[in-house]
């Protein structure tokens, strides 16, 4: 794991004294014409020695080729149902067979992938914006309204968010868009916390004390100054709220309470295929089972890497 | 410390009375849903509205939510009108159950996960830590349901091991009496906590190992073991005692997913019960109260977490 770095120590020959060596470019001269190089290229480098992370990346890139671009090469029909296919095992015809409506499961699997990423990504994206927003705000005000933001997150963060999620549900129709809403809904106290202990040190950085001595309002300090500096941790976060939110989509779909039909999610797929599970149709519960964890074990890898990568990339290069 | 805890304790009640106005206001977003949950989609205006004023649905949201409160803090969480029962009797006899099933649970993942996250740390970056590490990645990659389904699948309809149903008894002493059928719901659970717990256990003990206070127990001749065990151990585990207080909502969230499958008349499954009824006062009733069961365990955690680092001074 990484050590602090110690600068290199050793005793001088002549007058028997402790030199402490610090190693700095100055010492390597074919250093000094190399451009220096931004934070996300030095993140990146740092990124890319991982190979997990690389695998997640290569398969998160393939799996929404999968569902916006496969249904252009692989043509299915996911608008009618299809009664004389119900239940055909894998052939040639149709790769992984066909669910209980007919519908040809790989086909099934790219249109519900469309639903799982795009929810998935813009619930993130969401939660995430908004969080990050709220809570460099809250970190930067400090006081009195930091104290009665933070308590609203606090009372949020303890409420099971699968309740408010299925009480949402119940209350108003779910559709793709709606599912966005209540899932960054429910999701954005977690990076606002972290954004705002983040904003918290960096409030008290000369920079940020600079914006304030040459004029400028608060709200150039938090959008200009502290978030770019949080950027970071906020992209950590929201890789892995890209995961979440696909698990949570599933998990809604696997209640009943998710996207209906005759649109469809992985979750929802899955729960579909759960009924007939003894009957051993097994291409109606594997294929989607497998791609929901393979792509939130992707995203997982790829948010791991990304915090070692933003870590890191101080202390290494 | 005194002063902490009662600093501690205010807070505890503002966002208690925070989660009560959301979570009531929310429910009643749409005017009249109780009264026509009861009556069905096909009753007259004027029976919804006779209906509303025998229950006091009519009066401002705000002063409804008032009485709420009022009854609430007597213990009384109102008549659920589907099931003619209190409220308050549905809950005590599912909340135990919950807590039961959670506790055993995550008490199993813990005592998995531990262990295997301070063996993965001590043997970082070897084979056999990638290969932990690999299981837990799809351990809290996968859906709960289909971890718990799949158990079903293998283990009690194909293998005949296990029952597919959780205890069905209704005392705890019943349900505890019935260990097998308890197998496949606790697994469940502990699959999806060892993952977690297990990461949160390598990265807080490889976060200390690197420490200066680890150093100076090896410089003064402590025993490997005596290092692990009696600094680095007792260190990482601060760090757990405070997500275990982060994650129970999440625990008992997680639950009505396996309360779901496998049959188990907890609170989960009487949310779920409710939710496909329109059950607002049931609905209301639970998000509550599991709200108040996570805050108090995340005050627990706290005082935990004062008593186990006396470095922590809270002035």
């Amino acid at each position: 794991m990484a050590m602090t770095p110690h600068p290199e120590t050793a005793v001088d020959p002549e007058s028997g004294l402790l030199v402490v060596e610090t190693p700095t470019d100055a010492h390597e001269p074919d250093q000094k014409d190399v451009k220096p190089r931004s934070m996300f290229r030095r993140g990146w480098e740092v990124f890319a020695e991982n190979r997990l992370a690389l695998v997640g990346l290569g398969f998160v890139i393939f799996i929404i080729l999968f569902s916006f671009v496969g249904p252009l090469i692989y043509k299915t029909q996911q608008v009618s149902v299809t009664l004389a296919d119900a239940y055909c095992p894998p052939s040639t015809q149709h790769l992984l067979g066909c669910d209980n409506l007919g519908y040809d499961v790989v086909g099934r699997l790219m249109y519900g992938g469309q639903s799982s990423l795009e929810v998935g990504l813009a619930a993130a994206f969401v939660a995430c914006l908004f969080g990050s927003i709220y809570g460099a705000v809250s970190g930067f005000a400090g006081g009195v309204v930091d104290a009665f933001m933070m308590r609203i997150v606090d009372a949020i963060l303890s409420i099971p968010f699968i309740f408010v999620l299925i009480i949402l549900a119940v209350l108003i129709h779910p559709s793709r868009l709606t599912m966005i809403a209540f899932i960054a809904a429910t999701y954005w106290p977690g990076p606002a916390r972290l954004v705002r202990g983040e904003t918290l040190s960096l409030r008290t950085r000369e920079y940020v004390a600079a914006v304030k001595v040459a004029g400028g309002r608060s709200s150039r300090a938090v959008l200009r100054h502290i978030m770019p500096n949080a950027i970071g941790t906020i992209i950590v976060q929201a890789t892995f709220a890209v995961a979440d939110s696909i698990i949570i989509l599933s998990g809604l779909g696997f209640l009943g309470f998710g996207i209906q039909l005759p649109q469809t999610d992985w979750g929802s797929m899955l729960s579909n295929g759960l009924q007939f599970m003894n009957l051993g149709y097994w291409w109606l519960i594997y294929p989607a089972g497998l791609t929901i964890i393979l792509t939130v074990v992707a995203f997982n890898f790829i948010g791991d890497a990304l915090r070692d990568a933003f870590e890191t990339r101080l202390q290494r290069r | 410390m005194v002063g902490y805890l009662i600093r501690r304790l205010i807070q505890t009640i503002i966002v208690t009375l925070i989660v009560t106005i959301i979570t009531f206001f929310l429910l009643h977003l749409v005017p009249g849903g109780e009264v026509r949950a009861v009556l069905g989609v096909r009753a007259s205006p004027a029976e919804i509205a006779a209906d509303s004023k025998a229950w006091g649905f009519d009066q401002p949201i705000y002063i409804q939510y008032l009485k709420w409160l009022w009854q609430v803090m007597h213990g009384n969480f109102g008549f659920d009108i589907l099931r003619s029962t209190p409220v308050s009797s549905l809950i005590w006899t599912a909340l135990p159950r919950t807590i039961v099933l959670a506790v055993i649970g995550t008490g199993v993942g813990l005592l998995i996960g531990i262990p295997l996250g301070i063996f993965q740390a001590v043997r970082r970056y070897t084979a056999i830590d990638h290969i932990v590490t690999g299981v837990g990645f799809v351990g809290y990659g996968s859906p709960t349901f289909f971890i718990g389904l799949l158990l079903v699948q293998w283990f009690a309809i194909d293998l005949h091991i296990f029952p597919a149903f959780a205890p069905q008894a209704t005392s705890l002493v019943g349900i505890l009496s019935d260990p097998v059928a308890l197998v496949l719901p606790v697994a469940t659970y502990a699959f999806v906590a060892f993952a977690l717990w297990s990461r949160f256990m390598r990265s807080s003990v490889l976060d200390n190992i690197v420490q200066d206070y680890v150093r100076t127990a090896r410089a003064k001749g402590a025993s490997e073991r005596r290092v692990l065990w009696g600094h680095i151990f007792r260190n990482s585990l601060i760090t757990i005692v405070t997500l275990l207080g982060l994650q129970l909502p999440v625990v008992i969230g997680g639950a009505i997913f396996i309360e779901y499958v496998f049959n188990y008349p907890g609170m989960g499954l009487l949310f779920f019960q409710a939710a496909e009824a329109t059950d607002i006062q049931l609905m209301l009733a639970i998000t509550v109260i599991t709200t108040v069961v996570t805050i108090l365990g995340n005050l627990l955690a706290d005082i935990g977490y004062a008593m186990l680092d006396p470095r922590v001074r809270y002035s």
